[in-house]
């Protein structure tokens, strides 16, 4: 059997391929997955600590802080997106794969949301409730987080395939990947804020749900380029 | 002096005037600098493998 | 057109093409920037609401004009660097960034001096612009430091450019976001900046200031982009030629 005897995966087979690949690999190292959350629980701790327990403040800043903690836990997670597969290798196979780099590049966004993202969203309750959030509001909240995670994985890949191998790249991956997270960072928790004042939640979320889909339209595509720029 | 004042807002408006030009006399220094210690590299190497041959 | 655009791609003949065209925007830039000052100073009378505070105007608002320009000349040529890999192209990026990180600053600085006797304080999260303008600085920022961290010269102009023209979309997104968030904080003044209707007397220093700075800006930019071209070429034989033949006739 030769090498032109195989055939090769449809695109579809390629995304879940590699999708997972990660999956399985988070699932043998669940620390990759449990720290970032302990990190998040952690830097939402941070604020009461620092600030002083009242009541009002804890309620006034829940939204916030929660939003902030999440986004850096993903800033932490997406360090290693690329790093391990550079290391060992498997950078160099996804480049010369048949299946096209773009599709590789959703799929391993798509396992980092899996891993990271979706995480998050289904912790942020516990988190939020050591706030005094209500129901309601945290119901929001995860929604906010849901869609701004999709986000963060797509826009941090990018950030991610340009950083990956840099020198000091942890921060460098930071600095790039924060100015574009601003949106999502702002929509995010404002809108949490708002629905705890009483407002509807509709527009940020629409918003919330319109930069989902424009992130995930373009960010497959930049972060292959940025895969075969950084590997040349 | 009047003018100079610009009634209480002095400091304020002339710092930003200032501080413009500053960051535009920066900016040209910098970049003749620049382009000037390129030039001196450039030239000397030249220079050495001029006198190699 | 095509043959004139070939020719201007070329860098020995951009390099020289460049050093004669600068004064020729130098000069009129500075006519027209000290025009400007005279007359934002002097003679545009003072604002109704903010005395004679409102003249920061005149030198923070071409900043920020400048600051958005520049980052847009340095995503779309980095964008025409990447795709039609013209290497003169990546080279006016380059050079972009740092002038457009100095306006962006700029603004921010005045912006914040403003808005100390306007506001009472010395930096306002409510005001949208100043705001994205800070965003704006990071994404210049995180730019310069991705071509700082690659080496190689031409990976780092792909990489960066992949990043200006992420940033670039984002850029509108980053204002309207900020814009809505802070049109619900409580309380907050916005600065309209100059009130609802400028009086012509003025408009057109500020008119005149900003094209003064775009001006000035493009005379800069060329002296820098002129030293890029002559750094990456620096093993090329034109450059070689160029350095003899100067050392020749001194």
């Amino acid at each position: 059997m030769t090498a032109t005897d195989v055939k090769s995966p449809g695109l579809l087979a390629g995304l879940i391929g590699v999708a997972r690949r990660d999956l399985l690999l988070a699932w043998k190292r669940p620390g990759d997955i449990l720290n970032p959350l302990f990190f998040f629980a952690m830097v939402a701790a941070l604020f009461p600590l620092a600030v002083g327990p009242s009541a009002e403040q804890l309620e006034f800043s829940g939204p916030a802080v929660l939003w902030v903690a999440a986004l850096l836990a993903m800033l932490l997670s997406l360090n290693s997106l690329f790093l391990s597969d550079y290391e060992d290798g498997s950078l160099d196979q996804m480049l010369v794969s048949q299946t096209p780099l773009t599709v590789l590049a959703l799929g391993k966004s798509i396992a980092h949301w899996l891993t990271s993202g979706l995480p998050l969203v289904l912790v942020s309750p516990v988190v939020a409730l050591t706030f005094r959030m209500p129901f309601s509001v945290i119901g929001i909240l995860m929604l906010t987080l849901l869609l701004g995670t999709i986000s963060l994985s797509m826009l941090g890949s990018i950030g991610a395939a340009l950083t990956v191998g840099l020198h000091r790249g942890t921060a460098l991956l930071s600095l790039v990947v924060l100015p574009l997270a601003m949106p999502v960072l702002i929509f995010g928790s404002r809108t949490v804020a708002l629905v705890a004042a009483g407002d509807g939640a509709a527009g940020g979320l629409y918003f919330l749900a319109a930069y989902a889909v424009l992130v995930l339209s373009f960010a497959p595509f930049a972060t292959a380029a940025a895969l075969r720029i950084s590997n040349e | 002096m009047e003018a100079l004042s610009m009634g209480v807002y002095g400091p304020y408006v002339w710092a930003c005037f200032i501080m413009t030009a500053m960051v535009f006399v920066i900016c040209e220094w910098r970049a003749r600098v620049h382009h000037r210690d390129v030039y001196s590299d450039i030239a000397e190497r030249v220079r050495a493998l001029g006198e190699k041959q | 057109m095509w043959k004139f655009i070939h020719k201007m791609a070329s860098p020995p003949h951009f390099y020289g093409l460049a050093a004669r065209i600068i004064p020729w925007f130098a000069v009129p830039g500075l006519v027209l920037v000290a025009y400007a000052t005279y007359a934002g100073l002097f003679v545009a009378p003072a604002d109704y609401q903010q005395g004679d505070a409102f003249r920061i105007i005149y030198v923070h608002v071409p900043a920020a004009f400048l600051s958005m320009m520049t980052y847009m000349i340095m995503a779309i040529s980095a964008g025409i660097g990447l795709i039609w890999r013209i290497k003169l192209a990546h080279a006016v990026a380059a050079a972009a960034a740092p002038l457009g990180a100095w306006f962006t600053f700029l603004a921010l600085a005045t912006g914040s001096i403003w808005g100390r006797p306007m506001w009472g304080t010395w930096w306002e999260w409510g005001d949208p612009r100043l705001t994205s303008e800070l965003i704006m600085l990071f994404l210049y920022f995180g730019y310069m430091a991705l071509r700082g961290a690659i080496d190689d010269t031409a990976k780092a102009d792909k990489a960066s450019a992949v990043l200006a023209l992420v940033g670039a979309v984002n850029v509108p997104i980053i204002h309207f976001s900020v814009e809505w968030w802070s049109s619900l904080h409580q309380g907050a003044t916005l600065v309209r900046e100059g009130g609802p209707a400028m009086d012509m007397s003025m408009l057109y220093p500020l008119l005149a200031m900003i094209l003064g700075f775009k001006l000035l800006f493009s005379a800069l930019l060329l002296r820098r982009v002129r030293t890029e071209v002559l750094y990456r070429e620096r093993r090329t034989r034109w450059v070689r030629e160029l350095v003899l033949s100067e050392e020749a006739r001194s």
